[in-house]
């Protein structure tokens, strides 16, 4: 990067379901508090970026008019599960590149309840039976369990300890312990995936200041890295999916090509990580993501869980946020939900989730699109 | 007997006669990789004039599940299987499976046609699926 990038505030709507709130009084409620957190309530952005994937037309414009805080380019991004940390990643080149001084980064989303329904498949593929994504979670934890021996026990383990740790996030949708046994008996989805081992579709909001000044006060935490990738085609199971691939697992995801670039941007590797939030939509795919953002050795991610290293007392904590089983999944929303948390954990305002010490962190999303999307901030 | 129409135009060779219907794919000119379905546009190296392509009717399964809840926007049997299936010549499909109690990785298959739902006007929709191999 040609100039250092600086989060001077943040806001976040909690994630849940809020009848009678529109996802605009959801967005100004994130956008509102990241602005007085900013000291920047009359303005003095030069751009805003809104992600976003239901909303409709204009949904950020809309925002922005309700506070009078227009006239700036408004930017509504869609990027599936990587809509929020896509939005961030331009807003960070733009500021970076000496384009503009100052910019609003806002996600927000109203989900509809039950599985998604995409827009993104031909109405056939849907009447076949062949757009499933509760199918697709689970053949990739098939095989993931076939290539990693990851059992259904340390998929139970994953959803047991970020429930555990949203115990204590009170912007998270369930806020409650569950025992593995508890998991194991919840209904199966779809086989390994149970019930509560996938997270919920819900609504919510979150919002950043980016600038290129500092925050007058507490810590200074810059944006090292943010990157946007999509998928290299060929990899059946791959988050574009597709309905064929090649017989090749080699072909690296858009995980791994966001994770990579982001280590090479912001001159890290993730032994030098202190805490990650990373994209949690099932049990499954967070082990996936250990090994895709390099935090364990291929084929190691259900012995990691397993030796504790990710729990909040572990080597690298994972979710201490209680992640998207905990929190839910508001599309435009969730990824920079991650970094409002990340922001708070390495300026050590993150209360009884703190990870003592943090300096450097690592927000991640991936989902249709396909979209992955990698953010590293330092202290 | 109700008429009966593919999915999707394009997929099979025919929807009438299953012991010689085959998917249909597209095999690039230029880079010689396989597709499915089949287009004219190689969705790997994007050369145009992809060659359509009767594919094998066996295969092995990959992984598989089972969709036990209704989804969006479908009609058809629950439960029903759902996996990845590899044909011999080295391309891997999304696919229903037939009889998920009896199939799972490793599982050889063959291609089935299966009767989905009824469309508005009565005629039957039929899609693709694999089936365990008798034995």
């Amino acid at each position: 990067m040609t100039r250092p990038v600086y989060i001077q505030g943040v806001g976040i709507h909690p994630f849940g379901r809020f009848e009678g709130q529109s996802v605009v009084d959801l967005g100004l409620a994130a956008v509102r508090m990241a602005l007085r957190d900013a000291g920047c309530e009359g303005g003095g952005f030069q751009a805003a970026y809104c992600g976003t994937v239901y909303s409709g037309v204009a949904a950020g414009h809309k925002v922005l008019t309700a506070l009078g805080l227009t006239g700036m380019p408004i930017l509504n991004v869609e990027a599936g599960c990587a809509s929020g940390g896509a939005a961030l990643g331009v807003a960070t080149n733009a500021i970076a590149a000496g384009r503009y001084e100052s910019v609003l980064v806002f996600g927000m989303e109203k989900m509809p309840k039950g599985i998604i329904r995409s827009s993104f498949f031909e109405p056939w593929r849907e009447q076949g039976g062949l757009a499933v994504t509760p199918a697709y979670f689970a053949l990739r934890a098939q095989r993931l369990m076939r290539d990693s021996g990851v059992t259904v026990e340390q998929l139970a383990h994953v959803s047991v300890k970020n429930h555990k740790n949203g115990v204590h996030n009170p912007y998270a949708m369930y806020q409650k312990e569950f025992t593995p046994e508890a998991v194991l008996a919840s209904p199966v989805v779809c086989d390994p995936l149970r019930l509560f081992m996938l997270c919920s579709p819900n609504e919510g909001a979150a919002a950043l200041v980016v600038s290129s000044q500092p925050p007058t006060s507490g810590p200074h935490v810059r944006i090292a890295a943010a990157t946007l990738r999509s998928h290299l085609p060929g990899n059946v199971l791959g988050e574009h999916t597709p309905l064929s691939g090649l017989a090749d697992d080699s072909i690296p995801s858009p995980t791994e090509l966001a994770a990579r670039e982001a280590y090479e941007m912001a001159a890290i590797g993730p032994e030098d990580l202190d805490v990650v939030e990373l994209q949690d939509t099932d049990s499954a795919r967070e082990l996936i993501s250990y090994e895709e953002l390099g935090l364990c050795p291929k084929g190691r991610s259900g012995q990691w869980l397993a030796e504790g290293r990710t729990e909040m007392t572990g080597t690298l904590p994972v979710n201490p946020s209680g992640g998207l089983l905990s929190k839910g999944e508001p599309l435009g929303a969730s990824g920079l939900g991650q970094v409002v948390e990340l922001y708070w954990q390495l300026r050590a305002h993150a209360g009884r989730r703190q990870v003592a010490g943090a300096k450097v962190a690592l927000a991640h999303t991936v989902g249709r699109g396909a979209n992955a999307s990698v953010v590293i901030l330092t202290r | 007997m109700a008429v009966r129409i593919p999915l999707h135009e394009g997929l099979l060779t025919s929807v009438e006669d299953e012991p010689t219907a085959q998917l249909l794919g597209g095999r690039c000119g230029r880079c010689a990789k396989l597709s499915f379905p089949a287009q004219t546009i190689c969705p790997y190296c994007s050369a145009d004039g992809c060659a359509s392509v009767a594919l094998s009717t066996i295969g092995v399964i990959e992984v598989c599940t089972t969709v036990v809840n209704r989804p969006p926007g479908y009609e058809g049997p629950l439960p029903f299987g759902f996996g990845v299936v590899e044909l011999p010549e080295g391309i891997r499909l999304i696919s229903r499976i037939m009889h998920p109690d009896r199939s799972r990785a490793g599982t050889a298959v063959r291609l089935v046609l299966e009767n989905v739902h009824s469309d508005a006007e009565g005629r039957q929709v039929v899609t693709y699926a694999f089936a365990p191999e008798e034995h």
